[in-house]
């Protein structure tokens, strides 16, 4: 198991969280203009409404830029070798920063399709990750 | 560093009614018992001194105050030594970082930095020896400041072999972490012309922001200074050919690149084309970060107060062997956070007014 620095939770966020206990990823919407948000807030950036509703999501998009750390981060340890940061542009409409695991780091680039996938934090949550989609692996 | 300022311009603490900071400015005019009627302590990372000189100057404009001093410190190098808890950066608003990219392993701020080389590649097919050139040509003017803390050459086959720290960067690519002060003051043109030392003019000044942290950036390969570094241009009433010196925040390779692109001197995607012929370097035609820039002279962290220092020291003709002859006009362009924020700052001397 991947050595982490675990996520502070916010109020905004805590059902985020709460679903990750299902391994269900979810995400903020304004139900205003019909757009999702992240990361989750109270008010939408968009219209400033507070409409906010937290709705399932496939989890699936496109890497929008990818790095491979060869120093460990915060949190990580450096026996577990390197490892990719990407931003995910999710298909909802969000970006999300996140790793790309289940492949070599330095096999992840911008333009891969990936999916969600989950690896355990304390407490019975999950901290959401991706994996290429089985047609990009 | 506030009293070789003033002693510089030859003022005293009596004359100085405003106080800018990245922080806690009240703080600072506490320290030296000032009553300022002027208080700017936005903090916005490492551009903050350029948004203070552009807040400042229009409050000087305004008569809000005549005589603003503005300090920056800091000792990361000598913290890391002695295991102490560098001060603090002030309140930072909501932790998104913590909960969103800290999980991940991101580091503060270089991730951020290495994905949008990444993305410039990827979408324009900037190379990793382009980016090294900058760190190449930013050795040479270091290796002619005597205070620089690298000032040995390099060369682009030394960048790419030096270790991978977050692909697609080098650890050349990144600044350095130093201990350092600067300060400066700013006053009305009138007063300052009967000063100790001849002044620089701030000619026009512009502050854009469009995000905190990184996945919040619409597009990583366009920094606010796309917004801000055209405003304060057409401020000063100046185009990029103006320009004889540029000292353009240099966190990381990829960031004195965007700042080439942002400020108008090649166009959108070309950075990398535009720096291959070492123009950048000195004897080229847009010397640039002729301290040695965060690259190799000093980055405590906060570098814009160095940007302003230098550009200085060029308009005065006092940058000794790095001095490049002839200049009228020097542009500080801060940019802090995470491409966050960005502040453009057009200097220039008596004979452009």
């Amino acid at each position: 198991m991947t050595t982490r620095q675990e996520p502070r939770p916010s109020d905004e966020a805590r059902p985020f969280w709460d679903a990750t206990r299902e391994q269900r990823f979810v995400l903020p919407w304004c139900t205003d203009c019909e757009r999702a948000l992240w990361y989750p807030r109270t008010t939408c950036p968009s219209c400033f409404g507070s409409a906010v509703e937290w709705r399932a999501d496939a989890g699936r998009g496109t890497v929008y830029a990818a790095s491979v750390h060869h120093r460990p981060g915060p949190g990580r340890d450096a026996d577990d070798g390197p490892y990719a940061v990407v931003l995910v542009d999710l298909d909802a409409g969000v970006r999300i920063m996140s790793n790309v695991v289940g492949c070599p780091p330095e096999a992840v680039t911008a333009g891969m399709r990936v999916m969600v996938a989950w690896e355990p934090l304390s407490e019975g949550r999950n901290l959401p990750v991706f994996r290429p989609t089985p047609e990009d692996a | 560093m506030i009293r070789e300022a003033l002693d510089d311009a030859g003022l005293t603490l009596a004359d100085v009614d405003g106080i800018c900071c990245s922080g806690i400015a009240t703080g600072i005019a506490e320290y030296l018992d000032l009553r300022p009627t002027f208080v700017e302590g936005t903090f916005v990372g490492g551009s903050g001194f350029e948004l203070h000189v552009e807040h400042a100057a229009a409050a000087i404009a305004a008569g809000l105050c005549e005589v603003v001093v503005g300090v920056y410190a800091s000792t990361p190098r000598l913290d890391r030594r002695l295991g102490t808890t560098p001060a603090s950066f002030g309140p930072m608003g909501p932790d998104m970082a913590a909960e969103w990219e800290a999980p991940y392993g991101a580091m503060v701020p270089m991730t951020s930095y290495a994905l949008a080389a990444d993305r410039h590649m990827t979408q324009f097919g900037t190379t990793a020896e382009q980016l090294a050139q900058i760190a190449v040509d930013t050795r040479r003017w270091a290796a002619m400041n005597p205070r620089a803390r690298y000032q040995d050459p390099i060369t682009v086959d030394d960048v790419l072999a030096s270790p991978v720290v977050a692909s697609p960067l080098h650890q050349l690519d990144c600044c350095l972490r130093t201990d350092g002060a600067g300060a400066y003051v700013l006053t009305t043109a009138e007063r300052a012309r009967d000063l100790r030392r001849p002044p620089a003019y701030v000619l026009g000044a512009a502050t854009a922001s469009d995000h905190w942290v990184i996945s919040q950036m619409p597009d990583l390969t366009v920094t606010p200074g796309a917004r801000s570094g055209p405003a304060a241009f057409a401020h000063a009433g100046i185009t990029t050919d103006d320009v004889d010196v540029l000292e353009a925040y240099d966190s990381f390779t990829i960031t004195a690149l965007l700042h080439l692109e942002d400020l108008g001197f090649c166009a959108k995607g070309e950075g990398g084309a535009f720096v291959e012929d070492e123009k950048l370097g000195p004897g080229g035609s847009l010397p640039t970060n002729t301290n040695g820039g965060g690259l190799s002279y000093t980055h405590p962290g906060q570098y814009g107060i160095f940007l302003l220092a230098e550009a200085v020291r060029q308009l005065r003709g006092s940058a000794g062997e790095r001095q490049v002859d002839g200049a009228e006009i020097a542009v500080a362009h801060g940019c802090g956070g995470v491409l966050s924020a960005t502040a453009t700052v057009v200097l220039g001397t008596e004979a452009t007014l």
